[in-house]
């Protein structure tokens, strides 16, 4: 049980990151860990005590394999955050070029 | 030939084109424009085939790599998808069509028509999957895209625009994925239909309230819900013309709205609790949106807080839940996506001519550009709600459904947001479109209407004025009324796909 919590506190921490930061490299890297934390969530689901990897082998019993699914769940899940991070770090270059800052409180030209 | 087979073409055509694009568009500049015309007509085509096959069959299922559900990626079309799908192709195969002559103004084009392409291929793949992971996954490729359509012009608004519209809606994307890691670990299923049989087997569990908490969240952002909306305005004013004319027109509905009601409707089965807070974010989309459009100058945003207002009402009649509501939403995504495309590919062409989006420096635009002019008329009168154009139809249907389930408020309020959209839309549109005839606008130089960016308006001009013939009884009807039956019938979608799996 405490496994998850420290997950959720994780995500808490990611969470408070993007909410609360006002520098622009601070909310992607806490985008990042909300990432992580989702993602180390749906391994965990998988997860099964004293489970080996699940590879199919002649000699081994099949009752303690880890479910196989989430991690190749998570595996695509880990490759659109890394181009999601991708995108956001361009971005954020951009924007400093274009406000030579990464403070969100002074980027502010759109209202209404 | 097996009509299945040809389904993942809605998918593989985009995609090999955004493939194509990047490889040929380099080399030569036309080459972009002109293999993203071909690919979104060919999944025009492709849709159209069917929408007309599942007339005939019902469902269609295609297995991806010939495996068995629920280890196997299921395809599925039925009649809802066949008809959103109708619907955001139609309008993606005007939009690139616009962009062809649009996007000149901007060098390498051809990175465009690769992202658009990506968008169209994610959207696509929402509408058919039958898996709720690979349904996030196409979402994020859509949504991926966009963003960095957003930010394609490169000017510093749209980039502010695409950095707040990219965090939040991937704080929504990481909410949906917790939502579906638990509710793989209550189902041990990623298979929509096997989910929901094993909802239907099993008393209420706790855990899928917060599981749909979760998914009211996410895709409620998607949709630009009330709560979750402020990304919309933002994100549609600096984009280059067609993308707010996309994403209004299709990613919102498709992403947002489909994607929402497939899952409730069809998976979890729709809940009271579930419709009483829909129908609170419609009210607030409808009141709120229509509310703040007032005070816009800025033509785009008047629009976006439009478009969010008009999915108040999608998202009303579907909480509501009768037939006659449900039908009532559906021909409201027929009709909102019709004409908001329309009027966003209009404010495209006025900006071109005027170089402004301010209301205030728009005058005359009847005279000086007659097609776009009279379009953006008929798109203006159709969500206004003019009587023989399509908007009218579908929020009277909402409004008598409402009366109908008994919710006397929710007709009020519908009706008055109704005359509120028509005050917003006079406000900005008369003074544009008919305007002061002293003001003389030099931006204007030569006749500077394309037929490229004509042709698309007028098709869409077309399809609002003849939406209502979608209400008659007889062969343009059928697809409609099998759409609506597949979202009231609810969690019988379960067993008709288990049924068909053979």
């Amino acid at each position: 049980m405490s496994i998850y919590i420290l997950c959720l506190i994780l995500f808490s921490v990611g969470l408070y990151c993007v909410l609360r930061k006002r520098n622009l490299i601070k909310i992607i890297v806490g985008i990042g860990i909300m990432e992580y934390a989702a993602n180390l969530f749906f391994v965990l689901i998988g997860y099964r005590s004293e489970g080996r990897a699940p590879i199919y082998a002649t000699d081994q019993v099949i009752k303690n394999m880890v479910d196989p699914l989430p991690q190749a769940v998570v595996l695509t899940s880990i490759v659109i955050g890394m181009a999601l991070m991708l995108l956001l770090v361009a971005i954020a270059i951009r924007i400093y070029e274009k406000y030579k800052t990464f403070d969100i409180t002074k980027i502010n030209r759109l209202k209404g | 030939m097996n009509p299945n087979s040809i389904i993942p073409y809605l998918v593989i055509a985009p995609l090999a084109a955004a493939f194509l694009i990047i490889i040929f568009g380099k080399i030569a500049r036309p080459a972009g424009s002109i293999i993203a015309c071909v690919a979104s007509a060919f999944s025009l085509a492709v849709s159209l085939a069917l929408s007309l096959s599942i007339t005939k069959y019902g469902i269609l299922i295609y297995k991806v790599g010939g495996w068995m559900p629920p280890a196997g990626i299921p395809m599925v079309v039925d009649s809802y998808s066949a008809f959103i799908l109708l619907i955001a192709n139609v309008i993606a195969a005007l939009v690139t069509l616009y962009s062809v002559s649009y996007v000149k103004k901007y060098t390498d084009t051809w990175k465009y028509f690769t992202l658009l392409m990506l968008m169209m291929a994610g959207v696509n793949g929402v509408a058919l999957s039958g898996d709720i992971f690979n349904m996030f996954v196409y979402l994020e490729i859509a949504s991926l895209a966009t963003y960095a359509l957003v930010a394609f012009g490169n000017e510093s608004e749209a980039l502010e625009a695409s950095f707040k519209y990219a965090v939040m809606s991937s704080v929504a994307s990481t909410f949906m994925l917790i939502g579906i890691a638990l509710l793989y670990s209550y189902t041990s299923a990623l298979n929509m239909a096997y989910i929901g049989k094993f909802i239907t087997e099993n008393p209420p569990a706790k855990v899928l309230s917060f599981v749909s908490v979760l998914f009211l969240a996410g895709f409620g952002l998607k949709a630009a819900l009330a709560p979750f909306h402020t990304w919309l305005p933002d994100a549609y004013t600096k984009s280059p013309a067609p993308i707010p004319a996309m994403s209004s027109g299709v990613l919102i509905k498709v992403l947002g709205v489909y994607a929402l009601t497939r899952l409730f409707f069809n998976v979890f089965g729709m809940t009271k609790p579930v419709s009483y807070i829909l129908i609170f974010f419609a009210v607030i989309s409808m009141v709120g949106g229509s509310i703040l459009a007032f005070g816009q100058s800025n033509i785009r945003r008047l629009l976006g807080y439009s478009s969010i207002s008009q999915i108040g009402y999608i998202i009303l009649g579907f909480a509501v839940g009768t037939p006659l509501a449900i039908m009532g939403s559906i021909f409201h995504i027929f009709n909102h996506s019709a004409a908001k495309s329309l009027l966003f590919m209009g404010a495209g062409s006025m900006e071109e001519a005027f170089g402004t989006q301010n209301i205030k420096k728009i005058s005359q635009v009847i005279q000086k550009m007659p097609v776009t002019g009279y379009t953006s008329l008929v798109g203006a009168l159709s969500i206004c709600g003019i009587p023989p154009l399509g908007g009218f139809w579908s929020k009277l249907i909402i409004i008598f459904a409402c009366i109908q389930a008994g919710y006397f408020g929710l007709a009020f309020i519908a009706a008055f947001v109704s005359i509120l959209t028509l005050a917003y839309y006079f406000k900005a549109y008369a003074p544009m479109l008919f305007g002061p005839k002293e003001e003389p606008s030099k931006a204007l130089e030569g006749n500077r209407t394309q037929f490229l960016m004509d042709l698309p308006m007028l098709i869409l001009s077309v399809v609002c004025a003849a939406s209502v013939f979608l209400l008659i009884p007889g062969a343009m009807n059928i697809l409609m009324r099998l759409a609506t039956n597949t979202v009231v019938n609810g969690t019988a979608y379960v067993n008709i796909v288990l049924g068909s799996l053979k």
